[in-house]
């Protein structure tokens, strides 16, 4: 622990028009740790990132790699000095090939000529030393999966003798087993001396990833340097929040036995990713649906809102059938979806807050077809104040919101059309942990309201605590139905593993 | 993926309103600031004008010649930013003017409306605008096609269909009551130029105070997410290009009357005059965003440099460059003040 600071940040600001958005950022990252940034929604890791990685120039203080005071340019410059970052947005070119993905604005060449062989070999190298001989360097990126585009990526960062690696929540797009591989390849990174800043909002990774912890709060560091296995979670949380959580789960209460059946899928098949799919909702419940990325959970919950079609079963809500493969229909009978990529399904994110949440339920504002913004606007303040979404204020542009209160968004739509189905895919994905816990406390309301709530998730430990009832999903069949109280972490992961686990 | 928002923790810190902003930028970055820009190009033209053609460009007869040249095609520019807002493009624009103007001033149709009323060579029109959007949108929402390839499908389909109806012939109209109609003012002020008020009126009502103006935007600015909640995506985009049709045929009627003829030659080039009038004036190419104003100050533009290049003895061709211009610059300046806001 007494190594030399590989890149030491001294009093960082960072401005945007009308907003700072770092004011005062100081940590160092040693040659060979897990450097891990800590922060709610908002805090400033992206743009701290943005910043290190040279995508951004800092307004004050001073960046200091290797002992020597630094300016980058841009990221390629940041990336010749041996800084590079793998954003959460995977930076490929679908369409061509790993290696040219790899050498991608550096090319090996001879006037003008790529050296293609030797770009082959040396991406060959880099893929063998992060684990993963199995990814041909021909390939199209396109066609890889996403744990394989982010270890291209790696490579990538890599190719230009990279000594330090930044890591925006790399995990929040794997799956458990893909974590764990991730986790074995920044091990042995850094036993080379590489450093890696990981970002994640899962402090359990944190725990398990990370030697050091940085916490930033409102552009500002508030702690650095904290071990990341020894110091409380409760002191983390209360860091980044600036107040105190325990429990973050609610309280469920006992479902009603009498409830009526809200939701009932028969036999639901797509033809292709799942079958023989079941599931009745009663008035009440929350309903869990956990398994792999892949497993066709997120599919089956399309299937049920109509946005994909179904080939075989049915969906019943309130005991009618809903016509296979509209959207109109199933709103009408009452289900909403929040879908599982937040910013490209679920949101216009150029146009204002109120009419996000009125999209779906605009004929109810409406006369002859003339809306009525005024009420439009009114109701949306309600929800908006109802929900805490911050900043205030019905007529800012989503886009400038932070993950959580974007999901509030979403969440108040279909609260407004006092839906009686909620399907949710990964609701807390990209949300920090206060948020988080606003967010299950909403979704609990709702169900103690008579809602029927199905969630989708990857994380294990929220598909328990927030869910009265919990399927799990394997290569699209249901195999497992059963209390959420009655089975453990442990006991589902190995339902969802089972026949993955090498 | 969630924060690009430390600019939301930060204004939270200083209680600062976001979306109201002051100042200079602030104001050019307004809807109201934005046809403000397009209002001072429009005035430095006119003063261009005044200083180079005198009471020549300041006549009153002359400023309404630029009314009327603008009303045909502003009516198919309004149409278009329906089309563009909503995410979508026409190229076939000009040709389904034609085959409406062909269609309307047959010997047969001019039959039918000598015996019964001139309104047939409009209805006519409207029909064949119409029909023609209608096809397009079809292809496009429920085929498939990317609009670019579908509409320039019906460009070449619809301007054939055109020469083939007319033999290649410009067809007199000669339907008493007709002309008289359109060559009438209204309080001093030409029928054609009052139609098109009526069209950019009607446009801007529809696109900002309706459900389906707001629909326009959710399915131009994320089709995807507007139709995960709930909006029947692929029928609006329908009734999109059918509006446009529409708007198309309208026109059509209206250059019949301006040149008393119908021909297969008529709406040349006018996709690409309506594209650019609707693209300087503010609407996102892209989708999700659209302005009527704008698009009106964007068709008054082009006109108005026509004029004065016209009464300079100017060349078409070098009307030609400076349009090109014109559009460049507002399209930059437009990004200035995207990334700004």
């Amino acid at each position: 622990m007494t190594a030399a600071a590989l890149l030491s940040v001294r009093g960082l600001v960072k401005r945007f028009p009308g907003v700072t958005a770092l004011q005062g950022v100081d940590f160092e990252v040693r040659a060979g740790e897990v450097h891990c940034l800590l922060g709610q929604n908002g805090a400033g890791k992206s743009t701290l990132i943005k910043v290190l990685s040279g995508a951004h120039r800092p307004d004050e203080g001073e960046i200091s790699w290797r002992g020597e005071v630094v300016s980058f340019g841009n990221p390629t410059a940041a990336m010749r000095s041996g800084v590079a970052a793998i954003y959460q947005e995977l930076d490929l070119v679908a369409g061509l090939s790993v290696a040219d993905n790899v050498f991608l604005g550096h090319e090996l060449s001879t006037a003008g000529f790529t050296r293609r062989a030797q770009q082959r070999r040396r991406t060959r190298a880099l893929l063998d030393r992060l684990g993963h001989p199995d990814i041909a360097p021909d390939r199209d990126v396109g066609r890889l999966s996403v744990a394989h585009q982010q270890v291209v990526s790696m490579a990538r960062a890599l190719s230009l003798d990279g000594q330090l690696l930044i890591m925006d929540e790399p995990s929040a797009v794997l799956d458990p087993d893909e974590v764990r591989v991730l986790f074995g390849i920044i091990r042995e990174l850094t036993a080379q001396g590489v450093a890696v800043v990981y970002i994640s909002h899962r402090l359990a990774e944190i725990r398990e990833i990370g030697d050091r912890v940085t916490v930033l709060k409102d552009g500002r560091t508030v702690a650095t340097g904290l071990s990341a296995r020894e110091t409380k979670t409760s002191e983390l949380i209360g860091l980044m929040t600036g107040r105190v959580l325990n429990n973050v789960f609610p309280q469920r209460k006992p479902v009603d036995p009498a409830a009526p059946e809200v939701l009932v899928v028969r036999g639901l098949a797509d033809g292709d990713r799942f079958a023989g799919v079941d599931l009745t909702v009663h008035a009440g419940e929350v309903v869990g649906l956990a398994g792999l990325v892949g497993s066709g959970r997120s599919e089956i919950l399309e299937t049920v809102y109509g946005a994909r079609k179904a080939a075989e079963g049915t969906v019943e809500v309130d005991g009618r059938k809903l016509r296979r493969g509209s959207v109109g229909a199933a709103v009408r009978a009452g289900l909403g979806l929040c879908p599982e990529e937040r910013k490209s399904q679920g949101l216009l994110l150029d146009q204002a807050v109120y009419r996000n949440i009125t999209v779906s339920s605009m004929s109810s504002f409406a006369r002859f077809g003339f809306l009525d913004d005024r009420a439009e606007r009114a109701r949306s303040t309600k929800l908006t104040e109802t929900l805490d979404v911050r900043p205030a204020g019905v007529d800012r542009v989503v886009r400038g919101l932070s993950g959580g209160n974007q999901q509030k968004v979403v969440l108040a739509r279909w609260l407004l059309r006092e839906c009686r189905v909620l399907l949710l895919d990964e609701p807390t994905r990209g949300v920090d942990v206060g948020a988080r816990s606003e967010i299950y406390e909403l979704i609990r309301e709702l169900a103690d309201s008579g809602v029927a709530v199905v969630v989708v998730s990857s994380d294990v430990e929220e598909v328990l605590g927030l869910s009265d009832r919990v399927l799990v999903v394997r290569e699209g069949r249901v195999v497992h139905d059963g209390p959420a109280d009655e089975i453990d972490e442990s006991r589902v992961l190995d339902l969802v593993m089972e026949g993955h686990a090498a | 993926m969630s924060e690009d928002t430390a600019a939301v923790a930060a204004q939270k810190r200083e209680r600062s309103p976001a979306v109201r902003q002051s100042g200079a930028s602030g104001l050019l970055g307004s809807a109201a600031g934005r046809n403000a820009g397009l209002v001072v190009a429009l005035v430095l033209l006119c003063i261009g004008g005044v200083v180079t053609a005198g009471d020549r460009f300041a006549d009153v007869d002359n400023l309404l010649t630029i009314l009327r040249l603008a009303a045909v095609i502003g009516v198919v520019s309004v149409g278009m930013t329906f089309v563009i807002t909503g995410g979508g493009i026409d190229l076939s624009v000009g040709a389904i003017v034609a085959l409406s103007s062909v269609w309307a001033t047959t010997l047969a149709t001019q039959g039918i409306a000598n015996n019964t009323h001139w309104i047939v060579i409009v209805f006519t029109a409207l029909v064949v605008g119409g029909a023609c959007g209608l096809v397009n949108g079809v292809l496009i929402a429920y085929g498939r096609v990317v609009a670019f390839i579908a509409t320039l499908a019906s460009l070449a389909a619809a301007r054939g269909l055109a020469e083939i109806i007319s033999n290649r012939k410009t067809q007199i109209v000669n339907v008493p009551g007709f002309a008289a109609f359109f060559d009438a003012s209204v309080l001093g002020v030409p029928v054609l130029v009052v139609i098109f008020a009526l069209v950019a009126a009607g446009g801007w009502v529809l696109l900002n105070r309706t459900t389906f103006g707001r629909r326009t935007f959710a399915v131009g600015g994320n089709p995807e997410a507007a139709r995960l909640a709930g909006i029947d995506v692929r029928r609006h985009t329908v009734w999109l290009y059918t509006l446009l049709g529409l708007c198309c045929g309208l026109a059509a009627v209206m250059l019949v009357a301006r040149t008393t003829t119908g021909s297969a030659t008529h709406g040349g080039l006018y996709e690409l005059d309506a594209i650019a009038a609707v693209v300087i004036g503010g609407t996102l190419l892209t989708g999700g965003r659209g302005t009527i104003a704008g698009t009106v100050f964007g068709v008054l533009i082009f006109t108005t440099l026509s004029n004065v290049f016209t009464l300079n003895n100017l060349s078409i061709s070098a009307q030609a460059v400076a349009k090109g211009a014109i559009i460049v610059v507002a399209v930059l300046l437009q990004q200035r003040l995207a990334r700004r806001t």
